[in-house]
């Protein structure tokens, strides 16, 4: 038996992935389809030299992460969509401060309450504008737990090397089932760590200083550096400012830092799609309907491709512009009333042969439900 | 090999959920074989009715759930009563004759054993009723060896239950190999 | 004067109004760090939203200005993280007890090592004076133009049922005692709440008639006494001042080295 071959959830899967990444404080609060990733890590983190706390709600569990990232440690937190919505205010605070943190979103039915223990993909966004006012974010997604490894460990590093929370939105169907996990060994998969800075004691340190590359490098909380961190527009410094200049340069660097680099941090994978006349666009679980639909009709020489996204925010367009361009029809499947659908139309501008195969109803999309719509497009019937 | 997609259904608290996980892992762990486990979830955590997927096979599984069985579990009526018209033409249908009375509609092949009353009589430990159970479908179907079921067995069990369950699983085998298929 | 060394001198003026309690209570709260002979670099100043929020700016040591009501949260993070630092979280009363009294419960129940100061001005001053639930009946208010209704907290008897384990309260004019009460509160293991009773003569005392700001303070001197005092007997609706709770109890940031160990041994 290799020891590093695991059959386990998809939360676990995001839980080893975090450890792996170096994640040393988690503080979370009880929701399903999330609550794995919280019981996991309070027994794993004080284990591996990290700490958990269970808070009082999601909104203090969101704050008490910022506070332990700006001493210097990796965090996390883990939700569903009604204590996602309890995150926003303090997700944008972690936007604004530029604290690196990662917030898991296992997707459920929504809105309210809506339908706890199936699955759903309806925060795709929420994730981008769930916060308040312009503002850039990194949403993440997977299909398989070997994905959500990967994911994982990719949200870290880019919280760290974009000063940014980022968000994971997995999904109740791959949060929940349970396969194959190939735990890498260490050094397999490249980790960020903190960019601290170089000042020594005694220099003035300029927290909201970038370098030259636009990098802003830290110093702990609780170390020799100490300076202000404020949600309010603020100088480099971090003092707050109404100044024009000041408020103007801040947003455009906010915004800029992730959106200049929208191809770089595109994460998507692609099958058949050098001459797939019809290209299905999906991600996370419904990726996997997708993916059997393709490969069951190749072997029937039907030529149909699968455009993975993995990074959701910000929206590959020029990706999906590019992979969709020779397509007779573009399929977006999706568990939801076609969010990604609107970007997809969006980036190939050419909204006609855009279609949405979907569900909304708490049932897994099936192969035969996209096959449907496929056959309807085809003129085919179905 | 085939593609075996089975479904395991009973109430909550009867341990189809852990039959069903000990049988993928075993597949993914032991004998390197691609499993995917799923369950459908309620609110309530005993007494509901209860579902697990599996779908075992040497290639890639992508769609992770059930449409159509070929191996199909029913420990209750009510799993029955839901699940039977869902099974494939010819596939096989096992069912604990204290539980569930069967239909002769049924387009399958239906297995009915002892096997609740058995597990009371020779162990007298209704706990390891699952896995008498998991014993009667590795044996009905051959999808993966009794010793990768033992190992996984080993690594999730405390010792002291042990021979408890090693018991039950054979009980299960035996009773899976007097069967006529 | 002793306590410069700690402000943030090139961020000054402060937004305070004239007449504004806030700043005895910074002054106290630089004195009690100044004698207690604290680095700047061991204190971790969080805060909210508010008035008294601000504060975080203006002093020189590591600070947090969040968002509102979730201070204590914040807090939490550090302290968990980082057990050696000593945590001062000043909240104005709305801050605290209106949209953060949730964290301000549950940070009293676990103990942690972090020292609350609730500045207390009975108004929400920076949005222009509406009502907090530490107005009280019979206040007038940009939000209770026919007075207030609404029953006010009792901070200390709120702070004690959560669990607090070191509780005072004082006035902007017993200067003396906020930096007494302050510093015991910082060198106490455990959660501390100081209320410290604070004139906004522009939004409360304007509204309520309770004239200037030195009027207001000399009301903090004729309405308040020291726990137990005969006059408090006499007086029973004298607030008291003093300290009414200092306990040992275990401490939620040192407890969890508990788990670590449980975690590690096996």
């Amino acid at each position: 038996m290799e020891k590093n071959v695991k059959f386990v959830q998809g939360n676990e899967a995001c839980v080893e992935a975090a450890l792996y990444a170096g994640l040393n404080f988690f503080a979370g609060y009880p929701i399903t389809p999330s609550s794995e990733i919280a019981e996991l890590l309070s027994g794993r983190l004080p284990a591996s030299g990290g700490k958990f706390i269970q808070m009082e709600d999601e909104i203090a569990s969101m704050c008490a992460i910022i506070g332990a990232s700006l001493t210097g440690n990796k965090v996390m937190t883990a939700t569903s969509g009604p204590g996602f919505s309890l995150m926003q205010e303090a997700l944008g605070y972690a936007v604004m401060t530029e604290i690196p943190c990662v917030i898991v979103n296992v997707m459920r039915g929504g809105p309210s309450t809506g339908i706890p223990t199936h699955g759903s993909q309806g925060d795709v966004n929420q994730a981008r504008w769930g916060t308040h006012g312009d503002h850039s974010i990194l949403a993440l997604t997977a299909s398989n737990h070997q994905d959500i490894f990967e994911m994982t460990v990719t949200a870290f590093n880019m919280a760290e090397t974009y000063r940014t929370p980022v968000i994971l939105l997995f999904d109740e169907i791959v949060a929940h089932m349970r396969e194959r996990l190939v735990i890498p060994e260490f050094g397999e998969l490249p980790l960020v760590e903190r960019l601290r800075t170089s000042v020594s004691e005694g220099i003035d340190y300029h927290p909201y200083l970038p370098r030259e590359d636009g990098r802003l490098p830290m110093s702990d909380f609780g170390g020799v550096h100490r300076y202000n961190v404020t949600g309010l527009y603020h100088d480099m410094w971090g003092f707050p400012s109404t100044e024009p200049r000041v408020v103007h340069e801040l947003i455009r660097h906010l915004v800029d830092k992730l959106e200049n680099r929208v191809n770089r941090l595109a994460h998507y994978k692609e099958y058949f799609l050098e001459d797939a006349e019809y290209v299905l666009v999906s991600y996370g679980s419904a990726a996997r309907s997708a993916l059997h639909v393709v490969k069951e009709r190749r072997l029937r020489g039907e030529r149909l491709g699968l455009l993975e996204l993995q990074t959701l925010w910000p929206f590959p367009k020029e990706v999906v512009h590019e992979k969709c361009a020779g397509a007779k029809a573009v399929i977006v499947v999706e568990l939801n009333m076609g969010q990604v659908l609107q970007l997809v139309k969006m980036a190939v501008g050419d909204p006609e042969r855009i279609f949405l195969a979907n569900r909304i109803d708490g049932v897994f999309i099936t192969p035969i439900d996209i096959m449907k719509i496929l056959r309807l497009i085809q003129g085919k019937g179905v | 090999m085939e593609r075996f997609r089975m479904v395991f259904s009973g109430s909550g608290g009867q341990g189809v959920v852990t039959a069903a996980i000990i049988l993928a892992e075993a597949a993914v762990i032991i004998e390197n074989l691609n499993a995917v486990q799923s369950q459908s979830y309620g609110a309530a955590a005993r007494g509901g009715s209860t579902r697990s997927d599996v779908i075992i096979a040497d290639s890639a599984i992508h769609y992770p759930k059930v449409i159509q069985p070929n191996f199909l579990v029913c420990l209750t009526q009510p799993a029955y009563n839901a699940y039977y018209p869902i099974i494939r033409p010819g596939g096989l249908l096992l069912t604990d004759q204290r539980f569930v009375n069967t239909e002769d509609k049924v387009d399958a092949r239906q297995v009915e054993l002892p096997m609740h009353s058995a597990v009371m009589e020779q162990i007298g430990k209704p706990i390891v009723f699952n896995i008498c159970m998991l014993g009667v479908t590795i044996s009905l179907t051959q999808v993966v060896q009794p010793e990768s079921i033992l190992k996984v067995l080993e690594e999730r069990i405390p010792e002291g239950f042990l021979e408890l369950n090693q018991k039950a699983l054979n009980l299960g085998i035996e009773m899976g190999a007097a069967v006529k298929i | 004067m002793a306590v410069n060394k700690y402000l943030r001198q090139r961020f000054f003026p402060h937004l305070w109004c004239p007449g504004c309690g806030h700043g005895i209570v910074l002054n106290g709260m630089l004195r009690a760090v100044d004698k207690l002979g604290m680095s700047k670099n061991e204190i971790v100043m969080v805060s909210g939203i508010g008035c008294s929020a601000r504060i975080s700016g203006y002093v020189d040591f590591h600070t947090l200005h969040t968002i509102h009501g979730r201070a204590l949260a914040f807090a939490t993070g550090v302290k968990m993280s980082r057990p050696e630092l000593n945590l001062v979280v000043p909240m104005g009363d709305g801050d605290a007890l209106a949209i953060g009294g949730n964290h301000f419960i549950h940070a009293a129940r676990r103990n942690i090592d972090i020292t609350a100061i609730v500045m207390n001005n009975r108004i929400y001053g920076m949005t222009g004076g509406q009502y907090s639930p530490l107005s009280g009946q019979e206040v007038v208010a940009t939000t209770a133009p026919f007075a207030s209704i609404d029953p006010s907290f009792d901070v200390v008897e709120l702070s004690k049922a959560a669990g607090a384990t070191f509780i005072a309260r004082t006035t902007t004019y017993h200067v003396k005692q906020i930096d007494d009460f302050i510093k015991q509160a910082i060198l106490h293991e455990g959660f501390a709440v100081v209320e410290i009773l604070t004139q906004c003569p522009t939004h409360f005392g304007r509204k309520n008639k309770q004239g200037s700001a030195v009027d207001m303070m000399k009301l903090y001197r004729d309405i308040t006494t020291p726990i137990g005092s005969k006059a408090k007997q006499e007086n029973p609706n004298l607030i008291e001042r003093g300290i009414f709770v200092q306990e040992e109890k275990p401490e939620y940031s040192r407890e969890y080295d508990k788990i670590i160990e449980r975690a590690t041994r096996g």
